[in-house]
């Protein structure tokens, strides 16, 4: 399938535990049809539900009335995710998570989802204030070399 | 929207002969399967403590929130000498816990054969 540069998809989920798998199916539907490898589709769905279940709880409040957003991007060689939220996005850098502290009870086992989110896509920003106004936590994947290279052929 | 988590307890041998109890889960491991997780584990009587294997074969999805969970468990059972093993995740969320480190203190293996040997 041709898929059209700059094509987008947009989900809108309620701020609930559980509808992260939605934004999930679309995103690995999506880049599935874009090529990317199985793998690299399980790292997206990882990130993505992270993404959402941050936007729920510290963006929205877990405030089922309002929703998280998830635009999904077509570029030549990457797909671009947008996950929207109604908060302000995080106050400060988020520390990697200490396996050695947690596991000595010296920081909350909990706190490891933006440390995945960074770890399995090419590049994640937090933009405020874009212009319509939204806040957004931006995450993009890469198609592979080998991949385009398929591609091209 | 969440799958509930399921939690069977089986009792098995090592190849030390020494008694094994494998925890199969069942359906998600997210922040709601605090009871199916850590419930089970606490409500094991003492004695079937000291070696546990960890059954992810039927586990698709794990969040954040259920590898936290999963830490408790550990942290819990290193205060008491007790053995954790796991097996059956997927490839993807083998590399998710060795990212997170959790390999630092459990061994994950690829299936239930392996992992009892272990033993």
């Amino acid at each position: 399938m041709v898929l059209a540069t700059n094509a987008t998809v947009e989900v809108r989920l309620p701020s609930r535990l559980g509808f992260e798998k939605v934004a999930m199916g679309t995103a690995a539907s999506v880049a599935r049809l874009m090529g990317f490898s199985e793998d690299r589709v399980e790292d997206l769905k990882t990130a993505i539900a992270e993404a959402c279940i941050n936007a729920m709880e510290h963006g929205n409040k877990f405030n089922e009335a309002l929703p998280v957003a998830i635009v999904l991007t077509i570029h030549d060689t990457s797909l671009e995710v947008r996950v929207v939220d109604k908060g302000t996005g995080p106050d400060h850098p988020v520390p990697p998570p200490d396996i050695d502290r947690k596991m000595h009870g010296e920081e909350p086992a909990r706190g490891l989802g933006m440390f995945l989110i960074q770890s399995l896509v090419d590049e994640v920003e937090w933009v405020r204030g874009s212009p319509n106004g939204d806040n957004y936590m931006r995450l993009v994947i890469r198609l592979d070399k080998e991949r385009l290279d398929k591609a091209s052929q | 929207m969440q799958t509930e988590t399921k939690a069977n307890v089986d009792k098995s041998v090592g190849a030390s002969g020494q008694p094994v109890t494998i925890l199969r889960f069942i359906g998600d491991i997210s922040s709601t399967s605090r009871d199916a997780v850590l419930g089970t584990y606490q409500n094991l009587p003492e004695a079937d403590r000291a070696r546990i294997l960890l059954d992810f074969s039927k586990v698709e999805y794990i969040n954040s929130s259920g590898i936290a969970l999963i830490i408790q468990m550990l942290l819990a059972a290193s205060k008491s000498d007790q053995i954790i093993r796991a097996f059956g995740l997927t490839p993807h969320f083998q590399k998710v816990f060795t990212m997170v480190g959790i390999t630092k203190y459990t061994s994950l293996f690829p299936d239930e054969g392996t992992a009892k040997a272990s033993f």
